[in-house]
């Protein structure tokens, strides 16, 4: 039997992070995201990774793949010339949004900049009425003038979102048919199929951001399939989706909206992973990278989900700044703080930094590729917190002098301080930064901070995680070896899974099992032929779920169901276990009232690991310090001199304590005077609060 | 004090401001009105024992969140402590000790540690209908204005109150939603009370009283700093508005003195004959909002943060009108409040404050019925649907005004799939109203199109909502006014901006909602701003030539260049 060798590829805004695991070992390699051409880097990596694990690239037998180029193409506005075409009379559903205010006491609250400005946003005379009935046919000719005006305009994409549609897509199909022999070349996303769900507003802004970048997507993912394939990995290539599997690279360019936050939930795959090795039961995922930094709640050991997020808040990190998708996802904050983001100095002479970012080219000042302005990188070198020597593994080479000239001439001058303290405040924004959007969103998910452990990892997370923990009054912090890679070890540790789902109003009193029985053999062949269409040996595991509610009421809850209870369905049981559920979350049951289900669901996925379990036994012996750096520790306000320790020879069981620097290839963790650090068994580091006495 | 530290006391009424937040959440997943699960016209809170409020949800609307600060001690002294047991829920709609009109339900909920009452968590929610004439302008009295739940126990130690059940189910049009909505209510107040005892647990509280007084002294704090930091002195602001037969006006003098801000409505019309009239707590709810937002946006919501802002009104004038004066419409003249404060405000904070809004939300609610005029179809059916929705808000000093945003209220327009479930309507038409928003250096927001009819075989009332059909909103220092409200019948017959309505079969509403005045003359606007406005079509070509002097060349250019998709 051939061995199992996987490849795990994440792209991220700065970094692309490669990973090779074969049965005996796990090779990383951390390279520049190529921009012009991402594939670049991934060769780049694969061959790099196959020649240190000494194997040829031919005996990959999976790529696993994952990126946040969907996501910063949102953030950063800078998809497709894209087109929607909507109901006549409902041209500004995603500029009306919710027609209310997401701050109620700001009197100068600026609301979001739709994705398609008004003059792309067409409408054609048709109406579905809300059970899928034509109130007002579609017109053929109509839609063909309109074709000639979008071809006139010269538009890649085009999003269609039709009133109704989930109940009834034929009028978006018509348009589709006309548009693909009016202009063949455009690619079309249909709301009835992107995200066939009531309330339009989510599901029209979900199509359009999946037009929006489904031509620099397509067009991304085949030639990597084209360059693996000339290169030699000729295997099966997957995505990394945004609710936490893995999906195939067709479903990939046909739902590239999927695609969204697919990096970031690799990691929260990695961090759930890491939760459940050492047995914690609230565990925080910190994951900052070059671009952004991501924040994710993990209790008991899953990271937590949604079926409606939100991209690209604009506001302070707050609930309806941002644009919402409706995809099921691992829910999680984003915000624009990464090594890479860049600083200014606004009208109030207060140091802002990001959301824009450097990227990997031109770069934060000190990379030398003619950056000008100062990045975070910038000032975690000229605080002590980088060797210029050994950033990434040495695969760049670090200019202080640059990072100090930027940063004088953007922060310095302006606000007439000297090069240490400009670089002290940018670190000090870019981590309160972070700080306000993790307890932010643990509010609104009625959470305590302190009552978790962090697990941090991405390239920056070490280098500004034990700072977060003491302005969260987090008092432990894990980093995992591998921390770099995060998210391309947990592509490696995701399952294959399909989540099949439909749309049927049942009623208790219509109940029909043998609809529902038919029902479930449907998305349960679909689901698993999906699954097994990625590895047909692979041993299946199935979840049967309906959303149900109230007759009357706008929100389902979920209803798990036992393999026979969806084999031999009937009422009363599904109305007694809605309304167990139902008394579980809400303490009370509605009497007499009727309830039904609105959504099916049947989940195929393939088993994960079990983690390893992780001895804690600990001794006073500290590992061996190479040097001493000179290290600004903020939570002090001065600077230090830091232990540097090699991590390769920073053995389980030692403990070292802060200030002290602990480097490896593809990154440092920095540990303020305040805490000390312990190497667990795994390789997992442990930052936590000094015990009393240690010096 | 219990001893506890000033940051676990930090931590706390973080903890508290959360779980009202949740409390709130629960609200909208469990709601049957979509008044409440769709638009968020609710308000969730936690108070101590003396009924004092502590936090309320960010989810929620100003008039519900200031006015049912007071609710609870009505419910304290209507009820008696000595009758009150752990499982109590008590319940009222009355507008005078709730928030202001019988289609607000407020259901309070007794808090129990140790067998000792340790405060309460309250909730409010705009059901979709409560009997009587149903939801509008026309009654005489509020008597017609449905059924009257005075403060009294919905359930008493876990019991519901079966024959309160029956009685609301006889009186009212959707009767199941209403009993759900009542449910969750209730369901909303137990988990923020199961919320609330792990937290005392975690922090082993024996009660509130420490955690109470660290909320209010340090808001009071806060407060007054941020009030005596303006200069003392007193400026009138003034408002006209449709009223429902005749013009209303609204008048104010606004007074800032040492560590309170005192808002006095004297001179302001007397009570109307019809719905529209205001109860004080809900003018008091408004005026309170508007300061907030000027002077101490940041300080979270209390009874401590509220206090400092005073607000009378003469009794029975329009702002303070007493039972039994019709008040369903309240909300019309009380989202208009925040605008006439502003009007004085503007005397003694120049640069800070908005032009005029729309103010009150663009709201109708449709009876439908089989059409009576010919036969009907067999699954032709009787029912209510409620609609929210917003006109443009005011320009700012340095911003353009929002387009089609509620200000002040904090709700949200439903969606139109959800209200199509809902009911046999049809909405036909709802997107931006070109040239609404008011000329400016800064633009008003722009109010919106909305055309409504109903399905095949039915007909129906509507009860329109709708203020400034006569009154625009005006601009400050040389902007221009916001369109005027239309509302017309698509066969051309006019119709009425306040009042019930029939619209016979096959015939459609149509109603322009209005815009946001702006701020600043029209010819210091920025040129590239003028053309983005017509490019994206907020502006048509010749308004942008009469009041921002583009030429016809520069219109026709932006116009091809905008047909192209072109980014402006």
């Amino acid at each position: 039997m051939q061995k199992k060798i996987r490849l795990g590829v994440d792209i991220g805004g700065t970094f692309t992070d490669v990973v090779l695991e074969t049965p005996d070992s796990l090779t990383s390699k951390k390279i520049l995201t190529t921009c012009a051409a991402p594939e670049d880097a991934i060769i780049e990596g694969m061959h790099n990774v196959c020649s240190k694990a000494g194997i040829s690239v031919s005996a990959i037998t999976r790529i696993i793949h994952g990126t946040t180029l969907a996501t910063n193409a949102l953030i950063e506005r800078c998809g497709a010339k894209t087109a929607l075409i909507t109901t006549e009379g409902f041209r500004d559903v995603i500029e009306m949004r919710t027609e209310s205010r997401f701050e109620q006491y700001d009197l100068n609250l600026t609301l979001p900049e739709p994705l398609l400005p008004r003059n792309r946003r067409y409408t054609i005379r048709e109406r579905v009425g809300a059970r899928g009935d034509v109130l007002r046919p579609i017109d053929r000719a109509e839609v063909e003038a309109l074709a000639d005006r979008l071809l006139a305009a010269g538009y890649e994409s085009v999003a269609v979102g039709f009133l109704h549609a989930y109940a009834n897509d034929a009028h978006e199909r018509l348009v589709a048919e006309v548009l693909s022999e009016k202009m063949p070349d455009t690619m079309v996303s249909l709301s009835s199929e992107i995200s066939p769900q009531m309330r339009e507003y989510e599901r029209f802004n979900t199509t359009i951001t999946n037009a929006y970048i489904k031509p620099l997507m397509t067009s991304y993912l085949s030639r990597l399939r084209d360059r693996l394939a000339a290169e030699g990995a000729d295997c099966p290539i997957f995505l990394m989706h945004s609710g936490g599997g893995v999906m195939s690279i067709e479903n990939a360019t046909e739902f590239p909206v999927r695609l969204v936050e697919s990096g970031p939930a690799g990691g929260a795959i990695f961090a759930a992973d890491i939760a459940a090795r050492h047995g914690i039961g609230k565990s925080l995922s910190f994951d900052m990278g070059g671009t952004t930094a991501k924040i994710c709640l993990i209790r008991n050991q899953v990271p937590e989900t949604a079926r409606v997020f939100e991209v690209a808040r604009t506001y302070r990190f707050k609930k309806g700044s941002g644009m919402p998708i409706s995809i099921p996802a691992i829910n999680m904050v984003e915000i624009g703080a990464g090594g890479g983001s860049l600083a200014h100095v606004d009208a109030m002479n207060q140091i802002r930094v990001g959301p824009e970012s450097a990227g990997s080219d031109p770069g934060p000042a000190c990379y030398g590729r003619g950056g000008q302005k100062p990045a975070v990188t910038d000032a975690d070198l000229v605080l002590g917190k980088i060797d210029p020597k050994n950033f990434a593994g040495g695969a760049i080479l670090l200019h202080a002098d640059k990072s100090a000239r930027a940063l004088n001439l953007v922060v310095g001058e302006k606000l007439d301080m000297d090069i240490a303290e400009a670089a002290w405040g940018l670190a000090e924004v870019v981590d309160e930064n972070m700080a306000n959007a993790a307890r932010v969103h643990a509010v609104e998910n009625g959470e305590d901070l302190s009552e978790y452990t962090m697990i941090a990892f991405g390239g920056a997370a070490p280098l500004h995680a034990a700072r977060l923990c003491e302005k969260l009054g987090v008092s432990r912090c894990l980093v995992p070896a591998g921390a770099g890679v995060g998210s391309a070890i947990g592509f490696l540790l995701a399952p294959f899974s399909f989540e099949a789902n439909r749309s049927v109003f049942m009623r208790m009193s219509a109940f029909d099992p043998v609809e529902v029985k038919r029902l479930f053999v449907d998305m349960e062949a679909e689901a698993a032929s999906f699954v097994h269409s990625c590895d047909a040996a692979a041993e299946i595991f199935k979840d049967y779920k309906v959303y149900m509610r109230y007759a009357g009421q706008g929100w389902e809850i979920p209803v798990g169901l036992t393999a026979t209870q969806a084999e031999n369905p009937d009422a009363e049981t599904f109305q007694r276990l809605f309304e167990k559920d139902y008394v579980k979350l809400f303490g009370r049951a509605v009497a007499g009232m009727e309830a039904e289900i609105v959504v099916w669901s049947v989940s195929v996925y393939t088993p994960t690991r079990k983690p390893c379990t992780v001895s804690t036994a600990t001794t006073c012996a500290a590992p061996p310090v190479t040097g001493l750096r000179d290290l600004f520790d903020p939570g002090i306000s001065r600077r230090v001199d830091a232990s540097i320790i090699d991590r390769s020879a920073f053995r389980p069981g030692l403990t070292a304590p802060g200030p002290a620097v602990v480097t490896e290839d593809e990154t440092t963790i920095i540990v303020p005077s305040s805490r000390e650090i312990f190497n667990h068994s795994d390789g997992t580091l442990d930052i936590r609060i000094k015990k009393e006495g240690t010096p | 004090m219990t001893g506890q530290s000033k940051v676990a006391y930090q931590v706390m009424w973080n903890r508290l401001i959360s779980v009202v937040e949740e409390q709130a959440q629960v609200l909208v997943r469990t709601a049957f009105s979509t008044s409440v699960r769709e638009a968020g016209d609710l308000s969730a809170g936690i108070y101590n024992d003396k009924g004092k409020m502590l936090a309320q949800a960010v989810t929620g609307t100003p008039g519900h969140v200031n006015a049912m600060a007071d609710a609870v001690g009505h419910f304290i002294r209507r009820i008696g402590r000595q009758n009150m047991f752990a499982g109590d829920v008590y319940i009222t709609n009355d507008p005078w000790e709730g928030t202001g009109h019988k289609h607000d339900i407020t259901v309070v909920t007794p808090v129990f540690h140790d067998g000792t009452l340790i405060g309460f968590f309250a909730c409010t929610a705009h059901v979709t209908d409560i009997g009587g004439r149903g939801f509008g302008a026309d009654a005489a009295d509020v008597h017609e204005e449905g059924l009257h739940i005075p403060i009294m126990k919905f359930a008493d130690r876990g019991e519901v109150d079966q024959t309160l059940v029956s009685i609301i189910r006889g009186n009212v049009r959707e009767p199941d939603q209403l009993v759900g909505d009542i449910y969750a209510l209730a369901t909303c107040n137990e988990i923020g009370q199961c919320r609330l005892l792990d937290m005392m647990a975690e922090f082993s509280l024996p009660d509130m009283v420490g955690v109470s007084d660290f909320i209010l002294m340090n808001s009071r704090a806060a407060t007054l700093e941020r009030i005596n930091g303006h200069t003392p002195g007193s400026a009138d602001g003034a408002m006209r508005i449709d009223g429902y037969a005749a013009p209303i006006d609204l008048k104010v003098k606004v007074s800032i003195e040492r560590d309170r801000i005192l808002c006095d409505w004297d001179g302001t019309s007397g009570v109307d004959k019809k719905g529209i009239n205001v109860p004080l707590v809900y003018t008091k709810a408004y005026t309170c909002y508007a300061l907030k937002c000027a002077i101490a946006p940041d300080i979270p919501n209390n009874a401590a943060s509220l206090a400092p802002f005073e607000v009378t009104a003469p009794e029975n004038s329009v702002l303070n009108a007493l039972f039994p004066a019709p008040v369903a419409l309240r909300h019309v003249i009380g989202h208009m409040v925040p605008d006439t404060v502003y009007d004085a405000l503007d005397k003694l904070l120049p640069d800070l404050v908005p032009a005029e809004g729309a103010g009150c939300l663009c709201n109708f609610q449709l009876s439908i019925r089989p059409r009576t005029d010919a036969p009907a179809p067999a699954d032709a059916r009787r029912s209510e649907v409620l609609t929210f929705n917003s006109g443009g808000s005011g320009a700012r000093p340095r911003l353009d005004g929002m387009n089609t945003t509620a200000f002040p209220s904090g709700v949200m327009t439903m969606p139109v799939e959800a209200t199509e479930q809902v009911g046999p309507v049809i909405i036909w038409r709802k997107e931006l109203r070109a040239d609404s928003g008011g000329a400016g250096r800064q633009r008003g927001g722009l109010g919106q199109y909305m055309d409504v009819g109903v399905r095949e075989g039915h007909e129906f009332d509507i009860s329109a909502m709708l203020d400034r059909v006569y009154h625009p909103a005006r601009g400050r220092r040389g902007g221009l006014a916001g369109g005027l409200t239309t509302i017309g019948r698509d066969d051309g017959v006019p119709m009425h901006g306040k009042g019930k309505q029939f619209v016979p079969h096959g015939r459609v509403v149509q109603m322009a909602f209005p815009g946001g005045a702006g701020y600043g003359a029209p010819v210091a606007r920025e040129r590239t701003a003028v053309r983005r406005d017509v490019a994206l079509g907020y502006i048509t070509g010749a308004h942008a030539q009469e009041y921002y002097g583009l030429s016809a060349a520069e219109v026709d250019d932006v116009l091809a260049r905008s047909e192209a998709g072109e980014v402006f």
